[in-house]
């Protein structure tokens, strides 16, 4: 992967080391595959997958009758219309950030920690992307005219309206979709050509097969493969800043107080890089340790993550406190009145002190070395972002729109059982995905990690 | 064991780049779907329960459009006349024609008859013939030769690219208020000068507005 093996020199004095030793290119392509070939379907796997696909038909339940009965089941309304569909909408489209982060700006900065999770994250991206689309769909009401967001060409002589943030939104979100499923794809063909080879019965041959669309490894598919990657890394760069900046767009465009704010772009976009780490510390926690991959993914993995997760944590903390300081520096009433309504006074408060505990303060502990070795804390920690963050959309959503500029138009948000259901179900979608992808396919790049043994043996003296 | 026949190789390629082209074919075909008669019903004679020609009424007897449609120019629809209506002359004439049967009875048994609708707009669509007639909007222009119609046809897919061609520039369309109620009325090769003169004399905006039609 990178033929330079350019080193930093704090990788190298760091305690843990990337992948531990002793291990061969056949070691580490064995343990790897043997998880999709060798091991079978466990119990434990079944069970988490009958949970996850049990959530997925409550999503399918509830998604079925919202299209027979609209929108008007979820707790929306004036002045509220945004409610638990664009928060989740948003908190889904943002974890995605940290695999296209980890897959893409890694690797064009030759990171070699991103090697054994970026296979992973880049799933992780794509399944939250999916559960992500679903919701502007839905908040839609008539779903099924989905395509009137597209540009093309009908009897109508209607184009979108170019204008309006949530047209950028459609072409964010379906580019990031499309790149991200390619990148997952083309990295993936190799080791599709490894289980290939492995396969031991037929139907899985035929099905790796064709995935593997002909890989035979020679120099001429390597040297083509490597440009491609470089190409498609290159390609989603951009993505992990455009994307979520649009999505705060769809806020930040509005004259609503609280949204109406020049620092949400790059606030949006650290909080999505906050949280999609959490999210993979969430799920490689986890997989590592039913999977026995304590090898590859080291504690100098879950250290790292930390250490985005303490700095980008930091940015979102700014974004807090540039957005109060603003309310009160530019003497605009609505503003002031806003940041006293959603810190002090406003019903929703609490949701804000949760919030600022949740991503601000809890965090703080990652600073000790002792917390940033100790998986457990760790992934509690990085359960808690999950929800601050989550909770970070809920007040820039919620708390905005419950106080309308007229004291007459102020009304409540309560989400109804269907907007739970909703949610919860999407949680179910992501996860029966990712179920299946660990049963399916290499939860870590094999290819990968047989250059990272390659280059680290290259390293050390020979024994 | 070799599973893929070396073929697949060539398969695989055709088929990635195909399903470019496949996908761009299927959209096309289902907009010329969309476009076609199949799904507009355009030109397409639809049986009546009376055989109404208006070829023979408006056309060679030269019966006013208004004598059946009489709210035309007062109202958004422009209305379906009464069986009376029928019977102000077929009361006198060709009274015992077996054709008309299903107007006298429904006249003796004071039913309507149930007419099947060509021109229809959609419910979200406000439309009020009214305007069009009192601004120069022909009555041919948007139903067609209806005085060459033995059986009636829909003359336009009534789609909103349609509707909008006009909105966007009634001077292509437009024609004296004198000539409206007109079946044989021909645009004059002058059209686009007489329709720039009547649009500032009519005061006719181009109104293109979302909220013009879908209120």
């Amino acid at each position: 992967m990178d033929p330079e093996g350019f080193q930093s020199p704090i990788e190298s004095t760091s305690a843990h080391p990337i992948i531990e030793p002793g291990y061969t290119l056949g070691t580490v392509t064995d343990k790897i595959s043997s998880i999709v070939l060798g091991r079978g379907t466990s119990k434990g796997w079944l069970f988490g997958f009958a949970i996850a696909f049990s959530l997925l038909m409550l999503l399918n339940f509830t998604v079925g009758y919202l299209l027979v009965k609209g929108v008007g089941i979820w707790g929306i309304n004036i002045p509220v219309g945004w409610g638990f569909a664009i928060v989740n909408f948003v908190w889904w489209i943002g974890i995605g950030h940290a695999g296209t982060l980890i897959s893409a700006i890694l690797l064009l900065l030759r990171q070699q920690w991103r090697t054994s999770i970026n296979r992973f994250a880049e799933a992780m991206t794509l399944f939250a992307v999916a559960c992500a689309g679903m919701f502007p769909l839905l908040h839609m009401g008539r779903p099924w005219l989905f395509f009137w967001l597209m540009p093309y060409p009908n009897p109508m002589w209607l184009w979108p309206q170019f204008r309006s943030p949530l047209v950028w939104d459609v072409f964010a979100v379906s580019t990031y979709a499309t790149v991200s499923l390619l990148f997952w794809f083309v990295g993936l063909v190799p080791d599709l050509a490894t289980l290939r080879d492995r396969a031991q019965n037929r139907a899985a041959k035929i099905i790796y097969g064709i995935l593997a669309m002909g890989w035979r490894g020679s120099a001429v598919h390597w040297s083509r493969y490597e440009t491609a990657s470089i190409l498609l890394a290159g390609l989603a760069t951009p993505l992990v800043v455009s994307v979520h900046t649009v999505v705060s767009f769809d806020f930040s465009v509005a004259q609503v107080a609280g949204w109406h704010t020049t620092i949400f772009p790059p606030y949006f976009v650290a909080g999505a890089i906050y949280s999609g780490f959490a999210m993979v510390m969430t799920l490689a926690i986890p997989i590592r340790k039913f999977y026995n991959l304590e090898d590859f993914i080291t504690m100098r993995h879950l250290g790292n993550m930390a250490k985005v997760m303490l700095a980008t944590g930091l940015i979102v903390a700014y974004g807090y406190m540039m957005e109060t300081f603003m309310a009160f520096y530019s003497g605009n009433p609505f503003d002031r009145f806003l940041i006293i309504n959603r810190m002090i006074s406003g019903p929703y408060r609490y949701f804000y002190w949760m919030l600022i505990a949740c991503n601000i303060v809890i965090p703080q502990i990652m600073w000790s070395r002792k917390v940033r070795n100790n998986v457990a804390i760790l992934f509690v920690v990085s359960l808690i972002v999950n929800v601050g963050m989550w909770l970070e959309r809920f007040v820039i959503v919620v708390i905005s729109l419950h106080r309308d500029f007229l004291p007459s138009s102020w009304g409540m948000y309560y989400p109804t059982r269907w907007d739970w259901a909703t949610y919860v179900g999407t949680i179910g979608l992501f996860l029966t995905l990712l179920f299946l992808f660990i049963r399916f396919l290499p939860v870590i790049s094999i290819y990968e990690m047989r250059s990272l043994v390659e280059e680290t043996d290259e390293e050390k003296p020979k024994k | 064991m070799q599973i893929f026949h070396h073929s697949t190789n060539t398969i695989s390629r055709v088929s990635i780049y195909g399903a470019a082209f496949i996908l761009a074919l299927l959209g096309g075909v289902l907009y010329a779907i969309e476009l076609s008669p199949i799904y507009t019903r355009v030109n397409e004679a639809r049986e009546q329960p009376v055989p109404f020609s208006h070829k023979h009424h408006a056309g060679e007897l030269g019966i006013d459009c208004r004598y059946c449609h009489t709210t035309v120019e007062k109202s958004s629809f422009a209305g379906i006349p009464p069986t009376q209506t029928c019977m102000t002359c077929h009361s006198q004439i060709w009274t015992k024609a077996p054709m008309l049967e299903p107007v006298r009875a429904s006249y003796r048994d004071d039913k309507s008859i149930a007419w099947t609708r060509v021109n229809a707009l959609p419910d979200f669509v406000y439309f009020d013939h009214s305007i069009h007639i009192s601004k120069g909007v022909g009555c041919t222009t948007c139903h067609g030769q209806v005085a060459e119609m033995p059986l009636t046809w829909k003359a336009n897919t009534l789609y909103m690219d349609w509707c909008l061609e006009c909105h966007r520039d009634p001077a292509k369309y437009v024609r004296p208020k004198s000539e409206v109620f007109d079946p044989g009325y021909v645009t004059p090769a002058n059209q686009l000068e007489l329709g720039a003169r009547l649009v500032k004399e009519y005061k006719i905006h181009s109104l293109t507005n979302c909220s013009t039609c879908h209120r």
